[in-house]
């Protein structure tokens, strides 16, 4: 099984007409999703490789089962777009656009919560559950995403779009495939958090060992922390923390804009040693990390 | 990005949040005089930097008359502060203080909300206080949907036993902080000390503000009136001409992303990405006992072009030998394109790219058409095959043979 997404998954895509989105709408396809059609308001009646374009979200949910969105749009209208599709009932939503203002995103992710739906991202690649489906750009091309992503049992969750497809890459080859991987953003406010999705990975009973990519800046890893300790999750977890060279530049900003050093919370001297409490392995090099899989599973 | 104190002022005073008396700017002694003469009375002058530890470094100081004041404005004026140049001085009324407290309004990363932050010990860092006394400091989230209401500033200042005359002043303060956080899509807004007089009065005697570069659009209107250039970039230390130069190249061709150039002082060049991927690589260079000449992130397909000023940057740096070009797996970047615009770099720099490019690990989109032209000028190339770690140790060892 996997999580989120699986090739039964039908989503739209908003923003469709628009460069990177039609890249995507292809790459989506050919990997065999099920596009049911996409949105740009005044290009209704068109057409991105054989999807119907719409104007609104709604055209499309009065007339076909809708699971799930991916938001492609400018950041400047990303919240409209993704109030459209909450009010139109979609329970998933992929937010692609980077550079969207915090208070916005923190309205988005609230309104989610009173509509009882999930969002993944903003600033992240999407979900790509291998040889079910992808939803979002992760993986690049379908043929570049079937050599990164194999079907297998470990979870993967990432801050980093392009580290999702290297670790995934580096198990891949090791033997170990995926059950879903989840890039969940890099901004230092996101729809779902590691945390939010470990009780997914923890009901999908295909699902045997996590594997994340960790960041400094944020209370993300702490919230994962104090997840594993609470609710004793049957899972075991490797983590990967890049950016140690941070801890020595409080206030310089490197990498997405979540990634900043501001408190001594954020150092990854501190995110290490709370996610060590908890059990949680933690990897200095992405090569190591199939290993420690292993070891923890005791195979 | 950091607002100057009198910047943070100018917007508290937008706010209705009162602050001390005078509290202008002054850019000559001369000016500092004629403002503490219209103060009348004691004055406190304040250089203003974007970094802490001001008053170790006699950036703040006294004074009782205008001929005193623009003494010390010269004084100050004259300093640099961990390598940061004073942007005038702030000449300010002073007077006697009886209690000092802490507002402030921030992002709560957990509950994914704003939180307004109250002490009743002020004048201390904030993260102190929460540690050694907890019980002095009270916070209540608010929503970003739902309307900001004065009674949650109520319900705050009051949850520390705070009642009368001082709930009424310190809770008006609080919800005005909270509205400009909310208007202004700020990630944080924090008046420390908040003083209250020995006359009764409660001043904003310090304060910070930050904005984040994604609201930079947005709040246009807000940077303007309160004169700050919406392009500058106001990290922790101001950037150097290298860095400024690296911006330049980002924005002067908005395909891909070859941004966030930060200079070292290390020997070997790097041109690496994307996000994640560059700090991944970076921890690795140094991790082989690399010493790096920069940073940077690569990314979302940058044109030929911009890959090939960002190299000739790069190699115009003096001190750097060789340059490394990694990245993780790509599936948007293309792998023709980062080598293509690598080598005419190089080669428009007057050197071998054989020579001058340690390593290029980017596997991903069009690898084999990457590949095939790094194989044609000679360049050491390696697939995903080659860990990012491995990668980043071959150049390092291709920096020791020279």
């Amino acid at each position: 099984m996997s999580i989120l997404i699986t090739r039964e998954t039908t989503f739209i895509i908003q923003g469709i007409t628009g460069r990177e989105a039609v890249n995507m709408t292809r790459e989506c396809l050919d990997y065999g999703s099920k596009i049911v059609g996409g949105v740009t308001p005044g290009r209704g009646g068109r057409e991105v490789y054989g999807v119907p374009v719409y104007d609104t979200v709604r055209q499309i949910t009065s007339r076909t089962r809708v699971d799930g969105s991916v938001v492609a749009v400018p950041p400047a209208f990303t919240r409209d777009a993704v109030m459209e599709a909450l009010d139109a009932g979609i329970k998933l939503i992929v937010i692609v656009t980077e550079r969207i203002p915090r208070y916005e995103v923190a309205q988005m992710v609230e309104m989610a919560r009173v509509r009882g739906a999930r969002i993944i991202g903003p600033n992240c690649l999407g979900i790509l559950s291998p040889d079910e489906a992808k939803m979002g750009g992760l993986g690049g091309r379908a043929e570049d995403a079937r050599k990164a992503f194999k079907k297998g049992f470990v979870g993967v969750m990432s801050r980093s779009g392009g580290m999702t497809t290297e670790m995934c890459n580096t198990l891949s080859a090791a033997g170990l495939g995926q059950s879903t991987a989840v890039s969940i953003g890099g901004d230092p406010i996101i729809g779902s958090t590691y945390a939010d999705l470990m009780p997914l990975f923890e009901a999908d009973p295909e699902t045997k060992a996590i594997v994340i990519y960790c960041e400094p800046g944020g209370r993300m890893e702490a919230e994962l922390a104090q997840y594993v300790v609470e609710k004793k999750s049957r899972l075991p977890i490797v983590a990967f923390m890049a950016g140690r060279f941070m801890d020595e530049m409080p206030g310089m900003r490197f990498g997405h804009a979540g990634t900043i050093v501001e408190g001594k919370a954020d150092t990854t001297t501190e995110k290490i040693a709370r996610m060590e409490a908890a059990g949680i392995t933690v990897a200095e090099r992405i090569e190591d990390i199939p290993g420690m899989v292993r070891q923890r599973l005791g195979l | 990005m950091r607002f100057y104190e009198f910047e943070a002022k100018k917007l508290f005073g937008k706010y209705g949040i009162p602050l001390p008396a005078g509290s202008r700017v002054a850019h000559s002694p001369n000016e500092a005089a004629a403002i503490a003469e219209e103060i009348g009375g004691p004055v406190v002058l304040k250089a203003q930097v974007l970094t802490g530890g001001r008053m170790k470094a006699g950036g703040v100081l006294f004074a009782e008359t205008p001929s005193e004041a623009a003494h010390a404005a010269e004084k100050i004026l004259g300093l640099v502060i961990k390598g940061h140049t004073p942007r005038g001085v702030l000449v300010e009324a002073r007077a006697p203080v009886e209690q000092e407290y802490y507002i402030g309004v921030t992002w709560d990363g957990f509950a994914r909300l704003p939180v307004m932050i109250f002490s009743d010990m002020g004048g201390i860092d904030i993260e102190e206080v929460a540690e050694k006394h907890p019980e002095h400091i009270a916070k209540r989230h608010f929503s970003t949907i739902h309307p900001f209401s004065d009674y949650m500033a109520k319900e705050l200042v009051a949850s520390l036993g705070v009642s009368g005359t001082h709930l009424l002043r310190l809770s008006h303060i609080a919800a005005q902080l909270a509205r400009a956080f909310r208007n202004h899509g700020l990630t944080l807004a924090e008046i420390n000390p908040l003083a209250r007089l020995e006359d009764g009065r409660f001043v904003c005697l310090d304060g910070h503000v930050d904005l984040e570069d994604d609201a930079r659009e947005s709040q246009r209107a807000l940077l303007e009136e309160l004169g700050i250039d919406p392009n500058e970039k106001r990290q922790a230390r101001p950037p150097t001409e290298f860095e400024v130069r690296g911006s330049q190249i980002d924005a002067a061709d908005p395909r891909g992303v070859a941004g966030n150039v930060v200079e070292f002082d290390g020997d070997l060049g790097l041109i690496i990405g994307a996000g994640g991927g560059s700090l991944t690589l970076f921890d690795a260079i140094r991790k082989h006992g690399g010493r790096p000449a920069n940073y940077c992130e690569i990314g979302g397909n940058p044109s030929v072009a911009k890959t090939c000023a960002l190299t000739k940057l790069i190699l115009s740096k003096p001190g750097v030998k060789k340059i490394a070009v990694m990245m993780n797996v790509v599936s948007n970047t293309r792998v023709d394109l980062v080598a293509r615009g690598v080598i005419k770099g190089v080669i428009e720099s007057g050197c071998k790219p054989s020579e001058k490019i340690a390593i290029f690990r980017i596997p991903g989109s069009w690898e084999s058409e990457g590949f095939k032209i790094l194989e044609d000028y000679g360049v050491e190339y390696c697939d995903r095959t080659v860990s990012m770690y491995e990668a980043a140790g071959r150049a390092v060892a291709k920096m020791r043979e020279g």
